[in-house]
């Protein structure tokens, strides 16, 4: 036992960052890091987020004020890719919870899966952001 | 690995070892995709999308309530979530310790924010 304790632990390593250009992402796998990276965006935004709240629902002027930030262009794009993550991660977090009940858990349906997840979270950011850019 | 988590080796930044916050992470996602759902009811109801019917809906102590129980949840969602980054790329313990206080300090600012909108309307 003591022997355990002195020796450090072997750090296993399967993949370096250098080595991820030459790395095949599969699809689960793209759909998994994006769930990740939307998740730390919408962290990384939440004070926006509270802010917009936070003018929207204070008083009249302040809403008149939140209506005319979310109309600039800028603001627009940042709220779409908002959007987005949150869309993706609420898609692909539902694959999750399915896989935690043991659905989908074979290569085809996981792969059927995470092009679905990919396609139903781009779609619906596409039908916002027309209707944000006001196509319609 | 149970023999090496002692005294000086004992990991102090590691996640609980235990179901609670797996668990707490799916169980808040549910009550914010059933809050998701809520909001885009009253949104898609009739009706223009005004001043008065946004303020008028979350004036209702029953939708205020709803609400902070869906961001405090999210707080929570976010904490694990976040840990769960830092725990994968970061390995110098302090390093990892800073960033996990910078997060849940990020967090309950947020959560403060939270409350004052909430209970200001």
């Amino acid at each position: 036992m003591s022997e355990s304790i002195k020796t450090s632990k072997r750090q296993f390593r399967n993949i370096r960052i250098v080595d991820l250009p030459r790395y095949r992402f599969p699809l689960g796998s793209i759909v998994s890091i994006l769930h990740r990276a939307s998740g730390a965006f919408i962290f990384l935004m939440l004070p926006l987020i509270l802010w917009l709240l936070d003018r929207s629902l204070t008083s009249e002027i302040s809403f008149a004020y939140f209506q005319g930030v979310v109309s600039h262009w800028f603001v627009k794009l940042i709220l779409l890719v908002l959007i987005w993550a949150f869309l993706h991660h609420l898609c692909a977090g539902c694959r999750h919870l399915l896989m935690d009940l043991h659905v989908g858990l074979d290569k085809e349906p996981a792969k059927t899966s995470a092009i679905t997840v990919l396609a139903v979270s781009l779609v619906l950011t596409a039908v916002i952001a027309l209707k944000l850019f006001g196509a319609y | 690995m149970a023999n090496d988590n002692i005294g000086y080796h004992r990991m102090v930044v590691g996640a609980h070892y235990g179901l609670f916050d797996w668990i707490a992470q799916r169980a808040t996602a549910v009550v914010m995709m059933v809050y998701t759902i809520v909001l885009l009811i009253a949104f898609l109801l009739p009706g223009d999308v005004g001043y008065e019917s946004w303020a008028g809906l979350f004036a209702q102590q029953w939708f205020k309530l709803l609400t902070f129980a869906m961001f405090m949840g999210l707080f929570y969602h976010a904490w694990v979530g976040m840990r769960n980054i830092w725990m994968d790329y970061v390995k110098p313990i302090g390093v990892r310790l800073l960033l996990h206080v910078l997060t849940i300090f990020w967090l309950v600012a947020c959560a403060g924010w939270t409350v004052q909108i909430l209970w200001r309307v």
